[in-house]
């Protein structure tokens, strides 16, 4: 089917500068990958003056005003930096918003000194993402914000499939239920977490639905046949 | 009650229970949970030792959904989350793409949207009363707000068609303009509201009952309510005067002044005081919009075909239950490469285990109500 996760080519995800030749999604004709710095308007093939009026296509895609990830080096990164050093990789601003990638091993002391020093006091949402082409599959995303400050501020750590990601639910309870979930949809294992179990699915079912290889369609089915007594879900 | 060492619920079954220890299940079709919510609870005679919430049921991934839908065609599962503010979803989620993709609605299709999204936000509190009050043993609110529902969910037919799941906005303004008669009916609606407020006020805030079965029942404090992730009323209800509305505007929401109540003790009672205090609130806003809806397009300047250069975005909004927000990841093509969004019931049921520790198992049901939860938020 079209819409196969597989066929769809992740963009060079911040973070991964060898694949930053990003690879221009052949399956997808209808989709130039528009790059950050090209605009995306003349991706459409048609050439600048159509002769025939039956080009309504080119407003569709809308102009992109130099949007997407830029570095970011501001106060804070240099705060972070001469505390931590190389365990803060890399620094972005993405449409106004600031994030972190940081080394594995030192985010529970990298979200500690966020809490206590820099008063991003509140975890707001933790997630992950998966980029099944690159080494370390999965992004680890926290979002923190600061009531002081009244910012925003995103971690970011790199975890390779089967690679225990530590917990952070040390310095933030939320993160009980958030990392719950990221290992439920992605089989990411926290490390430390006081009791990491599946949270929306049925403890027993296999495997990791927000993966990019779990298709749509698939289903523990074994599961479904066993528990709801039908051969499909569906 | 004496005091004992609490290990991981996680481990209920290999936990030793004392003597006078049982384990109760409540759910996943108890009608006070709102839903197909299941709690398990410790119990000491009346009294919870511990608990822990089973959630899940109404999983549908829509996470999952997302992936494989244009950013178009997406819009409406989010609809099906928190079905009793549907308005308030789709005005987030609307809000993100365009913020991913560098556009802004049109000045008259901001105005519209708060004026909507408040009305939105005045049905599910009122829903929330009726309910809550319903659980705890009041009966007679929930007709008095249903009464008043009734004519929120009415303008919203008028205007889009639907009650419920309403797909109300597009992504870079709106689907429709408003009906002629838009103004008037608000006015008039929200006109009579203030003494509809005072009339549940009459039912409820000076009721030795309802004040004997929630004040102190669910203690947040600051401090626990921050950690434990808590945002909407329940933070506020804890004392700390925080909305998005106030601390990233979105909409038109800079324009209009409004309070932000904020409770004390942090207990059912207080969150309670809160949300009655936000229905005034919300009418309030509503007021000052209605006066002066620009006029001009109603649609900003997007394509048909939406292709949101790569990069990522967090966008959030105060929708009645708490902060909701949506991180979408764009990789440059039609469809999100993800979307997550942070549902607010979700992240406030996690507070319920320690809200309900020392309760008795009536007061489950009180704080459960308390937190306004919606399980097919919870559950996605």
């Amino acid at each position: 089917m079209a819409n196969d996760p597989s066929e769809k080519q992740p963009p060079a995800p911040p973070g991964s500068p060898s694949e930053k030749a990003a690879e221009p999604s052949a399956e997808k004709p209808a989709t130039p990958a528009p790059t950050a710095d090209a605009p995306a308007k003349p991706a459409d093939a048609v050439p600048p003056k159509p002769a025939a009026p039956a080009a309504p296509k080119p407003p569709a895609a809308p102009p992109p005003p130099k949007e997407g990830p830029v570095p970011l080096d501001n106060d804070l990164v240099k705060r972070f930096k001469a505390r931590f050093g190389d365990k803060i990789r890399e620094s972005w601003l993405d449409r106004k918003q600031a994030m972190l990638v940081v080394a594995c091993d030192a985010l529970v002391e990298i979200a500690e000194y966020c809490r206590d020093a820099e008063s991003f006091n509140y975890l707001v949402d933790l997630t992950a993402v998966d980029w099944p082409k690159r080494e370390k599959r999965f992004d680890v995303v926290l979002n923190l914000y600061s009531f002081k400050k009244n910012e925003r501020l995103r971690l970011k750590v790199h975890v390779g499939d089967g690679e225990p990601c530590p917990s952070v639910t040390g310095v933030w309870s939320t993160a009980n239920w958030l990392e719950r979930e990221a290992y439920d949809m992605f089989g990411i294992v926290f490390e430390g977490h006081p009791d990491l179990k599946r949270i929306l699915l049925p403890d027993e079912w296999q495997g990791h639905p927000l993966r990019k290889d779990y298709d749509i369609l698939l289903q523990d089915e074994a599961w479904v046949r066993e528990n709801l007594g039908i051969e499909s879900g569906q | 009650m004496a005091e004992r060492p609490i290990t991981g619920f996680a481990n209920i079954e290999q936990t030793v229970l004392g003597a006078d220890e049982i384990i109760l299940n409540m759910g996943p079709q108890h009608p006070s949970t709102h839903g197909v919510l299941r709690v398990k609870l410790r119990l000491d005679g009346e009294r919870i030792l511990d608990s822990e919430c089973i959630i899940g049921y109404l999983h549908r991934g829509v996470e999952k959904i997302a992936e494989h839908r244009s950013y178009q065609q997406f819009a409406p599962y989010v609809d099906r989350m928190d079905y009793v503010a549907a308005i308030s979803n789709g005005l987030g989620y609307c809000e993100a793409v365009e913020k991913l993709l560098g556009v802004e609605a049109p000045p008259r299709a901001k105005v519209v949207r708060t004026i909507l999204t408040e009305l939105q936000r005045i049905a599910s509190h009122l829903l929330w009363l009726g309910t809550h009050a319903l659980d705890i043993g009041a009966l007679t609110p929930v007709f008095y707000c249903f009464r008043e529902r009734e004519e929120i969910l009415k303008i919203v037919e008028k205007y889009c068609g639907a009650r419920l799941t309403t797909h109300a906005f597009r992504i870079g303004g709106l689907q429709y303009d408003t009906y002629d008669g838009f103004e008037q009916e608000v006015k008039r609606f929200l006109e009579d509201f203030t003494a509809k407020i005072d009339e549940y006020e009459q039912l409820l805030t000076e009721n030795r009952i309802w004040v004997a079965r929630t004040k102190g029942i669910g203690v947040l404090t600051v401090q626990e309510a921050i950690d434990l992730g808590a945002t909407g009323p329940v933070l506020r209800g804890s004392g700390m005067k925080w909305d998005i509305r106030k601390a990233f505007p979105y909409a038109a929401y800079d324009k209009y002044e409004f309070e932000i109540p904020t409770g004390q003790n942090g207990d059912t009672y207080d969150r309670y005081l809160v949300r009655i205090q936000e229905l005034r609130q919300s009418r309030h806003i509503c007021l000052q919009a209605i006066e002066d809806i620009p006029s001009g397009p109603i649609l900003g300047k997007v394509g048909k075909v939406l292709k949101p250069p790569p990069g990522e975005v967090y966008h959030s909004i105060e929708a009645p239950k708490g902060e909701l927000g949506y991180y979408i990841v764009s990789d440059g093509t039609v469809q999100p490469y993800r979307v997550r969004i942070r549902p607010p019931s979700f992240i406030n049921l996690e507070a319920l285990s320690k809200m309900v520790r020392g309760h008795l198992v009536a007061d489950v049901v009180a704080i459960i109500g308390t937190l306004d939860i919606v399980l097919g938020e919870v559950d996605r």
